[in-house]
């Protein structure tokens, strides 16, 4: 029989197969031992993406600021968007994009994260998160190039930073927060309903013009604030432009009720993930 | 005392046939039910089908033990170790692992065929659960091992198959975990690959680490482990020496003969008026039943019959047969005593094959009593067609006419030869 002793030996650590308890379980340490697999998952992503493309990595470039020049035009000019404090719109609507396509990009990967990888969840074990982890920290590195573009873009302005810019990975934080949530409840459902990549152009879309990326939240009047800070990327934009620009007033309320919202998101990704990720390998 | 590595307590597993059949419902199917169920035109549920892939299958391996598990298609032996690999969890019971648990039930799981074959050794080896610097270490082995030196930096998607199989095999044969758990890759690459894969899985043995393996191969099975699990519709029915059960499964799962057979109602027992058989059966030297038989062990084929009539002479013959139902080869007793009829009585004769002759899997005997007639016809006067069989196994101890070679050996015959060579010394050899 084992000892407590024996018991911290790997080799000799017994672990129980079992059927599982409903309720909340989770194994950080677990989750922890196997962070090279993380790193592995995310590293493949990233070089698979890439390969074979004649542009390779400057699509993270091309697209933010594609759109950028598209939303500049149609918003900015033809239907006349003002940005508020004499910010000049394209700097504006980047910095909304940024974070928005970060968070679109989760959206996307996460929700065929766990069935793109069937192969290796009917194969092998590991902690079923680490996939959708993996799914949102992959396209942290398109942000980061897309990020050295927002720089280009204060130099090409002469706009100068703020030091409100150190909040910035506090609102990061909060993206990433909320695309996790989003993830899960994405990834564990389309294991089952294959439904969800055909319902994907729609939800970000739809929560994309929820989102205030192309318009400014003052563009809503304050009293409906709470209705727009429902939706956690309101915070997480709202929250980045008064970061990074500078100008304006925090709007601390929406901030913290969407951090609160991305939170839920995450606590209920978690709970219905570890629910229905015993049945992965049965269904998918 | 050896500890436990795995104990399974009356481990079970049910899936429902839906999901077995057709994978994923749809939101709509499950939209509509909803609908149906509010609108009470399908009030009550209809219970689905179920089955069970494994049922109150329980067992206890010990720390160094290879155990080979068999059974028919289906049997829930992919699902036993799906289970013990934690992929799926058992609908009840339980199993303890002790220790490092690793299994490979596909070579090559989590390759990708875009990246290179240095990326895949340590992408594999992440998802296989080796550490980054375990990886580092190890790696000039697995290369060596698989054999790819010249293409570490082509994706692997250019690889020929035999070469990513390779790769593949080779950095899941350099994990070191306490327990390893194979399903059947040994059935993939070329024969000298096998070879290398079936000398590591020995080595890993030998090291006292403990091995399940799941093959169709009994030969291999028989090589491989002491002991084996036979599986069937999900239970355990047999569980012992490796020999004995593989017997069974042969037996009596795949309809082979078994290696005794009697006929106690003489009206019943092939044969006519001249002779009648009474019974035929395998021994090992010693002359105990036998249902495997080592290669380096001489066989005996023992016919009992009943002589009937005392004018009619004729010869006793055996002719076998291997799995392939190939025909390894026929005998009869020369003896000249045979060339006269013999009194009416019970007779029992027994042929002896050399050790180190047959090769190794199934030898089906059918033994016969044939009178010659002038013109080279044979008249049978009694015939027990696939009356009995064995297997032959080969323990791999370097003592026989494989040598050290463990990889597939065809042929019927396996003959140990007395080999001779001479040479001559170069005379312009320069030292």
């Amino acid at each position: 029989m084992s000892t407590p002793a024996a018991s911290r030996d790997p080799a000799q650590r017994v672990f129980r197969v079992k059927p599982s308890r409903p309720f909340f379980s989770l194994d950080v340490r677990e989750l922890l031992q196997y962070h090279e697999l993380l790193y592995f998952l995310v590293w493949r992503d990233v070089k698979v993406r890439y390969k074979q493309t004649a542009l390779g990595v400057l699509w993270a470039v091309i697209q933010p600021f594609a759109a950028m020049v598209i939303f500049s035009i149609i918003f900015g000019r033809l239907a006349n968007i003002q940005s508020p404090y004499g910010v000049p719109y394209p700097l504006f609507v980047f910095t909304g994009l940024l974070p928005w396509q970060y968070f679109s990009s989760c959206l996307t990967s996460s929700a065929q994260s766990v069935s793109g990888n069937a192969n290796l969840v009917t194969k092998v074990y590991f902690p079923r998160l680490i996939v959708p982890l993996a799914a949102i920290v992959s396209p942290l590195i398109d942000f980061m190039f897309a990020f050295i573009v927002l720089l280009g873009l204060f130099v090409f302005y002469s706009y100068p930073p703020h030091w409100h810019a150190v909040a910035i990975p506090v609102f990061l934080g909060m993206a990433l927060l909320t695309a996790f949530g989003a993830g899960l409840w994405l990834s564990a459902l389309n294991v089952r309903y294959r439904d969800i990549p055909y319902v994907m152009p729609f939800i970000v879309q739809i929560w994309f013009f929820l989102t205030p990326v192309i318009y400014p939240v003052t563009l809503v009047p304050p009293r409906f604030h709470w209705i727009i800070a429902l939706n956690p990327m309101s915070g997480v934009i709202d929250g980045f432009r008064w970061a990074v620009l500078g100008r304006g007033l925090p709007h601390y309320g929406v901030y913290a009720l969407s951090a609160l919202m991305g939170l839920c998101f995450t606590v209920s990704g978690l709970w219905y993930f570890k629910r229905v990720e015993r049945t992965f390998a049965d269904v998918i | 005392m050896a500890e436990f590595a795995i104990r399974a307590e009356a481990l079970s597993k049910q899936y429902q046939i839906g999901q077995l059949l057709r994978r994923h419902d749809t939101m709509r199917d499950q939209i509509a039910s909803a609908a149906r169920a509010v609108a009470h035109l399908d009030f009550e549920r209809k219970p689905r089908e179920t089955i069970w892939a494994i049922k109150d299958v329980s067992f206890e391996i010990d720390q160094g033990e290879i155990v080979g598990i068999i059974g028919r298609n289906g049997a829930g032996k992919t699902t036993l170790l799906r289970l013990l690999s934690r992929i799926s969890e058992p609908t009840s019971g339980y199993a303890d692992v002790r220790g490092r648990l690793r299994s490979l039930l596909e070579v090559g799981t989590g390759f990708h065929a875009e990246l290179t074959g240095r990326e895949n050794i340590y992408l594999n080896g992440a998802i296989l659960g080796m550490r980054r610097a375990e990886v580092s270490r190890k790696f000039d082995e697995i290369v060596e091992f698989a054999g790819v030196e010249k293409f570490l930096d082509t994706p692997v998607k250019r690889y020929s198959s035999g070469m990513y199989v390779r790769l593949a095999f080779s950095v899941a044969a350099h994990l070191e975990p306490e327990i390893l758990i194979v399903d059947e890759v040994l059935a993939v690459g070329d024969v000298e690959f096998q070879r290398k894969c079936l000398g590591k899985m020995e080595s890993i043995g030998a090291a006292g680490r403990t091995v399940v393996f799941v093959s169709h191969s009994m030969p291999t099975i028989l090589r491989l482990c002491e002991r084996v699990i036979l599986l069937d519709a999900g239970r355990k029915i047999a569980d012992g020496s490796a020999g004995s059960v593989v017997a069974q499964y042969l037996h009596a799962q795949a309809g082979l003969s078994p290696a005794h057979r009697e006929w106690p109602d003489p009206e019943r027992a092939p044969g006519g008026d001249v002779a009648r058989f009474v019974s035929v059966r395998v021994m090992d030297a010693n002359g105990a039943t036998a249902e495997t038989l080592d290669v380096r062990e001489p066989v005996g084929i023992e016919l009992v019959f009943d002589v009937l009539r005392p004018d009619t002479p004729f010869v006793p013959w055996i002719a076998l047969y291997n799995e392939n139902d190939a025909h390894v080869f026929s005998a009869m007793d020369t003896d000249p005593v045979w060339h006269e009829p013999r009194e009416p009585g019970r007779y029992t004769s027994v042929a002896w094959i050399p050790e180190n002759l047959l090769n190794e899997g199934t030898i089906v005997v059918s033994p016969s009593l044939n009178t010659f007639a002038s013109g080279g016809r044979a008249i049978l006067q009694a015939s027990a067609n696939q009356a009995v069989s064995f297997q032959v196994f080969d323990a791999a101890e370097g003592d026989t006419a494989r040598g050290n070679y463990p990889g597939v050996w065809s042929a019927p015959v396996r003959p140990m030869l007395r080999w001779t060579t001479s040479s001559e010394r170069a005379e312009a050899r320069v030292r």
